[in-house]
């Protein structure tokens, strides 16, 4: 039963990281445009930056 | 405004994302057709001068918020901020797809804000300034809050549930009572915080109903997750054998789950409101003694003020003409197909679309004095007769809720009096049968349904706007139909004449030059123009003229070609074209049904539902759309009080009426309906007025969301009668003190998910 004392803190910590990860991700707009987000999968990136850009255009 | 109570976002269904759905053709001319007799100033574009809306976003940087119409894909996505991302000065742009909003920054004085705009402008994608904090998002902190509520009330079922299983095993198994009590403690550390962050959005709602001398859902709830936590603590102080921690906190998850869902069908479209305010808060172009222009927003015109509108721009205010000649597009707000001559003395419309030449307007009325906020107004009046329809949803809680408390009452006194077992089981029992009857099942009956329901019409092409459309809409009797740019696509086609191909052509590379409806139907119908006109002008009113190898080619009215006699019949959809002062064709346009009118009139009227049409048009044009669609009960010239006049005619003989309409005259009517729906073309006011908005040129959506409606509310009565089945075994078990905390919350679980197979049957059936 030791073995508790341990695994309870460690899912209890995994749970916590996983729900800091997703309020982080809900407080920095992640989940302001979902719609977007879908429909931006299928855009390719190609990473231009944009001083790049400017000089293609 | 609280008109603007639903909202609006035209996601397009999925399968839109083909090319056609960017074609944004139309609107292009906006920018480049600045030809005209009277050459658009390009200092006159300044109506859309951004810089009363630009704000500094620090670092040297200014930013620009933009409300941008036309948004259907990803390759809109890519093609704006492609283009905007090109731009020397620009740092960053973003599009938000679901609130059609647009974000540009830039570094001070290396970019131009209005060229930014009229770029995008240029892509297809009209744009509006907005002032952010005016819309400031409302409804998208809820959705966090009510986001990170459930997150935290996730975690903690998660977690809590994980220990209450090892400690359910252990009362089979021979846990030790140490290693009890410790499991429950952890529990408490858990679910405590978990409860008192994660209930607020109940406990806040369940107070204000309090206060205000009512009971609504969310006091049993907040009373039943207060108390079990409340009574599991002392349990666990005590070292007994059960607390309800697991039962608290998975409750709220659920909950919460039914609450965000709901939430979020209605805040998607919410944006439509936002759409209409960002209509109000654009900027004027004003006209000093001294004739300066500057740019004023809309709320600080005076009246008097002299306005510029130039050819392409809607008219901001109402007013009288006080120099100009032009063709004003008054289709939205009267449902006529053809523009009327605005000329010195005339009076023009807020929201009207100013064609052909640039006018300046003495203003009339203030902004909130227009004729479109006196439809504003009939609106509202419109929407408080309806506020008395009561959802479904809300017709259970009224009795549910008390029957709930005085049932878990009942328990405790019960136990009190007719056994020995002390306060501390009685109120164990009552707390059972309060978590127990929780609307776990209710709660998520209604939203889940709807989500389903949502996302399979948004595949058909329509969207859900109100949150109880779908139940209005299913039990409807009667459809009134608008004619234009409902029935018909709004824009006339040609359909005959006597000309030959050569001829068609000719005219048509004249026609190109003018904004006119005639000329871009004669456009459409042409096979690819040739041959390049020179000196084109339009005289607004009569036509355009042009030459073309030396000779003067007039395209109009008959006295403008300089022929006699009926040139054109009373509707004014025949135009002559001459060659050198003679008549060599005429041709001929009519408003062109959409495609499957008449196969949907028939559905409705099979489907048992009497049909009506109401229309601004001439009677002429109206009875000869309701005979080529069999409609006998039809009515032209309506005004948008004889419209509501007509549907509060109807709904005092008892019937309950689905108004499809697309124009600002038909926004008071499509809010006293008992329910309504738009075509996504429709203005704006109207589609914010709309509880469904279609998408394409097909009039088959209707149909099809009318079936989904009625098989949606078909599935929330089973999934009630299925709550209360599920009520009427597990309610018993916990007044006898059975439901042990494992009972309830297999029994609660299996309840939810019951509910949410059966709405999910809604992919499948029709």
């Amino acid at each position: 039963m030791e073995i508790l004392v341990y695994l309870i803190p460690i899912a209890l910590f995994l749970g916590l990281v996983g729900l800091g990860a997703f309020l982080w991700c809900l407080k920095s707009g992640q989940f302001e445009d979902l719609d977007g987000a879908a429909e931006r999968i299928l855009l390719d990136d190609e990473e231009v930056s944009p001083d790049d850009a400017k000089t293609a255009a | 405004m609280n008109v603007v109570k639903p909202a609006i976002n035209i996601s397009p269904p999925v399968d839109a994302g083909g090319a056609d759905c960017c074609d944004a053709g139309a609107l292009a001319s906006f920018t480049t057709a600045a030809t005209g007799p009277n050459p658009v100033d390009e200092s006159t574009l300044a109506l859309r001068d951004p810089s009363t809306f630009v704000m500094a976003a620090g670092d040297g940087q200014s930013s620009l918020n933009l409300l941008v119409e036309n948004l259907h894909c990803a390759a809109c996505i890519g093609k704006i901020e492609g283009r905007l991302n090109a731009t020397p000065g620009v740092v960053q742009s973003r599009v938000n797809m679901s609130t059609r909003r647009l974000n540009v920054t830039w570094r001070d004085g290396e970019a131009d804000p209005a060229e930014l705009m009229r770029a995008v402008q240029a892509l297809g994608y009209p744009v509006t300034p907005f002032d952010p904090s005016e819309l400031a998002g409302v409804e998208n902190r809820e959705g966090k809050r009510l986001l990170s509520a459930m997150a935290v009330a996730g975690f903690a079922a998660a977690n809590v549930m994980l220990l209450s299983v090892s400690v359910w095993s252990g009362h089979a198994g021979g846990m030790g009572e140490g290693t009890r009590t410790l499991f429950h403690w952890i529990s408490a550390l858990i679910a405590l915080p978990a409860v008192v962050y994660a209930g607020q959005p109940f406990f806040k709602s369940a107070l204000a109903a309090l206060r205000s001398g009512g009971l609504n859902m969310d006091v049993p709830i907040s009373l039943a997750v207060v108390l079990a936590a409340g009574m599991s603590l002392y349990q666990t102080i005590e070292g007994a054998e059960h607390a309800y921690f697991d039962a608290s906190v998975s409750l709220l998850f659920f909950l919460l789950i039914g609450r965000y869902l709901d939430h979020r069908a209605r805040a998607k479209a919410r944006s439509a409101a936002t759409h209409l305010l960002g209509l109000q808060a654009r900027a004027a172009t004003v006209v000093d003694n001294d004739g300066c222009q500057h740019a004023v927003r809309i709320a600080d015109i005076e009246k008097g003020m002299t306005v510029l509108v130039a050819a392409g721009e809607r008219i901001p205010v109402d007013g009288t003409v006080i120099d100009g000649r032009s063709d004003v597009d008054t289709q939205l707000l009267s449902g006529e197909t053809l523009p009327k001559l605005a000329v010195p003395g005339e009076r023009v419309f807020a929201g009207t679309l100013n064609l052909t030449a640039p006018l300046r307007i003495s203003t009339s009325a203030l902004a909130d004095a227009t004729l479109l906020s006196e439809i504003v107004k009939l609106m509202e009046l419109a929407e408080q007769g309806r506020a008395r329809y009561v959802r479904l949803a809300d017709r259970v809680a009224r009795y549910y809720a008390p029957t709930v408390h005085i049932l878990s009452a009942a328990t405790f006194a019960g136990w009190l009096v007719f056994t020995d077992a002390g306060w501390q089981a009685s109120l164990m029992a009552a707390i059972a049968v309060l978590i127990i009857t929780c609307p776990c099942a209710l709660g998520l009956a209604v939203p889940a349904v709807q989500v389903v329901a949502s996302s399979r019409l948004l595949r058909a092409g329509v969207l859900v706007k109100a949150a109880d459309a779908l139940e209005r809409l299913s039990d409807i009797d009667t459809v009134v139909f608008d004619k234009t740019g409902t029935l018909t696509l709004g824009h006339p086609e040609l359909i005959g004449g006597t000309y030959d191909t050569a001829q068609l052509s000719l005219a048509a590379a004249l026609a190109q030059h003018s904004r006119h409806p005639l000329s871009k139907a004669l456009c459409a119908a042409a096979p690819a123009s040739d041959g390049a006109i020179s000196d084109v002008r339009e005289e607004p009113g009569y036509g355009l003229e042009g030459m073309h190898d030396g000779r003067r080619l007039r395209l109009g009215s008959g006295a403008w070609c300089g022929v006699d006699g009926p040139a054109g019949d009373q509707d004014g959809t025949e135009i002559c074209f001459a060659i050198d002062g003679k008549r060599v064709a005429v041709f001929r346009f009519e408003d062109t049904l959409r495609p499957d009118a008449r196969e949907v009139i028939a559905e409705l009227a099979k489907m048992g539902l009497g049909i009506e049409l109401l229309s601004g048009d001439t009677p002429h044009a109206v009875a000869h759309a309701a005979s080529a669609l069999g409609i006998d009960a039809w009515k032209a010239g309506c005004l948008p009080a004889d419209k509501t006049a007509r549907l509060e005619e109807l709904a005092r003989d008892g019937r309950r009426v689905l108004m499809v309409g697309d124009g600002l005259n038909d926004a008071p009517s499509l809010v006293s309906a008992h329910v309504s729906m738009s075509p996504a073309s429709a203005a704006d006011v109207s589609q914010t007025a709309a509880d469904l908005l279609f998408q394409g040129a097909r009039l088959g959506p209707v149909v099809t969301a009318i079936r989904v409606a009625r098989s949606s509310t078909r599935l929330v009565k089973q999934n009630f009668a299925l709550a209360f089945a599920y009520n009427t075994i597990a309610v018993p078990l916990a007044v006898a003190g059975l439901a042990t905390p494992l009972v309830a919350a297999v029994a609660m679980s299996s309840s939810s998910i019951v509910v949410t197979l059966n709405a999910l049957r809604l992919r499948w059936i029709g």
